[in-house]
């Protein structure tokens, strides 16, 4: 049990590279933080560090009390789950989960029985005399997770554990490591591109971009307020719609007198809009006339894609299957509470 | 390509016939030579069926040799070639994989040189710088010596390039789960790099096992003692110049035995072997 701390933590790659560009955050004891972010945005990098297994150019990690900046990895306490499970491919999985508490030259009855437990929890006890060639994705994934809660480690790091699974395997996954996390109280840092176990998972999402955190809070929280147009397209799909107005526009559009003068982005969520007839009244919302250029019916919803006659595509999210058909003319109403407002620049919310 | 067509194996298996005939009838016709007396060949009438002296000639060749110029029996022959091939082979992999480990897994000042100058002594085969190992070999007392015979071809820039392309293809999340498990540079390749590069190790092994069994220049410089010859080198000297009488069943018998060790080891490793040259799965 401990809290993870990253004080303007910096990574410079040999060549020049700066991966981390001073990321300072906090993860209490027992939260569950998820790193979310586009690809090549360090994500990777910043796990990594904490783990251990890169050195940090500058700053300062802690882990529970301790400064962990120049301490081997398997001192700091940690157990990390890899994307390709990186599991040992010629030892049983029994092996691949005893193998760490053996060479901390732990008691031999203690390591079976907590091998043992790990396996029972897991589910993987038929498979403890296996080589990881003889599992499918699935399992390799639970003989990792066992490798990683056999050691009860102070914090548990996950880079992208499901991201090789399909689709139905990693949602029973994804319930199953927000399961184990609360049963177990470990703080964790979950790294991911995948929004989805983003929000799903987080108890605290912090969204990084090239380098840098965008936005920390809690998914909802982010979700309702992004705080920059970055994770405003980032957090959601489809994506928000932004519609870039200069000058007086936004200010006219939303009749608040707090706008800057030299223009704002605006932004939609597609399920914030709705479709009404041409020429419906705005009744208090705003109304964007638009012209319906293609429909994507998935079934409990569809996605209307069209372009405003002010030149911006736009998404709609109706739910049902009811939509108007491409080439139809529309009009997108959404209320004046639903916007978000940023500065020009898309750095800022207002 | 995988076609199925019931006469369209019959080509290919004749092909494959034809081509195993070629290879196998000299080693047929020297096995049908050291079971005849010696006096058959030498007629110039070589039989195409067994002889009836093949265990005399078998003992004579292991224990008791030619009666000619080389005296020492074969067995003595058969040892030091197999002691020459086995400390070549063993040495090659030790030395290679340790090398390769340390250029692939560690930082340290002038490493790609050290790798460069490993990789140029590709083209320095103990052939092109014979003098001047003879002349080390020569100071450092090392002629008629088993450490003569083998340590200068020990070393190996192949061995060590195949193991560093091994050890590329190791992931680095295996390092580095390695490392959070706590198992430290000896750790790491004791438990998971050694068993890993096992079946590389095998096909490897056998390979160099013939490579030094094979060896013939360099045994000749560096022996000059009769019981510290090798079996290939042995043979070349049982074959005498005109006036004297060669004795062909023991020149066949002692090829017999020369190319058992060999065939032995082939397919000892067989299976290791096959897996080592196919196997991509980490
Ligand atoms: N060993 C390295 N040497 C130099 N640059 C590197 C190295 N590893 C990563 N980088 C660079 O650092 C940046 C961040 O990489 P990182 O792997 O942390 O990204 P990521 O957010 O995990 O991306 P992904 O979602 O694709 O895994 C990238 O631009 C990458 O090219
Ligand atoms: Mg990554």
């Amino acid at each position: 049990m401990a809290e993870v701390t990253l004080k303007d933590v910096r990574k410079i790659y040999p060549g020049g590279v700066e991966a981390v560009k001073g990321i300072t955050f906090d993860v209490p004891d027992g939260h569950f933080c998820v790193l979310v972010g586009p690809s090549g945005c360090g994500k990777s990098t910043l796990l990594r560090m904490i783990a251990g297994v890169e050195t940090i150019s500058s700053g300062e990690i802690r882990i529970g009390e301790r400064v962990v900046n120049d301490i081997e990895p398997s001192e700091r306490d940690i157990a990390m789950v890899f994307q390709n499970y990186a599991l040992y491919p010629h030892m049983r999985v029994y092996d691949n989960m005893a193998y760490g508490l053996r060479n901390r030259k732990m008691d031999k009855a203690e390591i079976d029985r907590r091998v043992r437990d790990a396996a029972r929890i897991l589910e993987i006890e038929p498979l403890l005399d296996r080589k990881p060639r003889a599992l499918s994705g699935g399992q390799r994934q639970r003989v990792a997770m066992g490798r990683a809660i056999v050691r009860s480690p102070k914090a548990f790091l996950f880079d992208e554990p499901l991201s090789n699974l399909d689709a139905k395997l990693r949602v029973s996954m994804r319930v199953e490591i927000r399961k184990l996390q609360k049963t177990f109280g470990t703080t964790s840092v979950y790294v991911t591109h995948d929004q989805l176990e983003a929000m799903t998972l987080a108890d605290m999402l912090v969204v990084m971009n090239a380098g840098r955190v965008e936005q920390i809070g809690a998914p909802l929280a982010v979700y309702e307020k992004p705080a920059t147009t970055f994770v405003a397209t980032f957090i959601g799909a489809p994506a928000m719609n932004l519609l870039t107005m200069s000058g007086a526009e936004p200010a006219l559009l939303l009749g608040n007198g707090s706008i800057p003068s030299e223009g704002a982005i605006i932004g939609i969520r597609p399920e914030d809009l709705a479709l009404a007839p041409p020429g419906a009244p705005a009744d208090g919302g705003i109304a964007l006339p638009l012209t319906v250029v293609a429909v994507e019916r998935v079934g409990p919803e569809s996605f209307v894609y069209g372009t405003l006659d002010r030149g911006d595509s736009i998404i709609v999210r109706l739910p049902g299957t009811h939509a108007p058909a491409p080439g139809e003319r529309a009009v997108a109403v959404a209320s004046r509470a639903k916007l978000h407002v940023f500065s020009a620049d898309g750095g800022r919310r207002l | 390509m995988v076609e199925n067509r019931p006469f369209g194996n019959i080509l290919p298996h004749l092909i494959l016939w034809i081509g195993i005939a070629i290879v196998a009838f000299p080693v047929y016709l020297a096995f049908v030579g050291s079971t005849h007396e010696p006096t058959i060949i030498a007629n110039g009438q070589m039989p195409l069926l067994p002889g009836p002296h093949l265990v005399e000639n078998y003992y004579r060749t292991l224990f008791i040799g030619t009666s000619g110029t080389t005296r020492e029996p074969v067995y003595t022959m058969l040892l030091n070639s197999f002691v020459m091939a086995m400390a070549i082979a063993c040495g090659k992999i030790f030395i290679s994989i340790l090398s390769a480990y340390a250029i692939v897994y560690f930082k340290f000042p002038l490493r790609m040189t050290a790798f460069w100058v490993i990789f140029i002594t590709l083209m320095l085969p103990v052939e092109v710088r014979i003098y001047p190992t003879y002349k080390i070999a020569a100071d450092l007392n090392l002629l008629d010596t088993y450490a003569g015979l083998t340590l200068p071809l020990v070393a190996s820039a192949t061995a060590t390039l195949l193991f560093r392309q091994f050890f590329m293809t190791v992931p680095d999340e295996l390092v580095e789960a390695s490392r959070i498990d706590g198992a430290g540079p000896f750790r790491f390749f004791f438990d998971t790099l050694l068993p890993l590069a096992r079946t590389n190790m095998a096909a490897l092994f056998v390979i160099l096992f013939i490579y030094g069994w094979n060896q013939y220049l360099w045994p000749l410089l560096i022996t000059t003692r009769d019981d510290m010859q090798t079996i290939v080198i042995g043979i070349k000297k049982m074959i005498v110049t005109s006036d004297a009488l060669t004795e062909w069943q023991i020149v066949m018998a002692t090829a017999m035995l020369a190319m058992l060790p060999p065939v032995l080891v082939v397919i000892a490793m067989q299976k290791l072997f096959v897996r080592g040259l196919v196997e991509t799965e980490k």
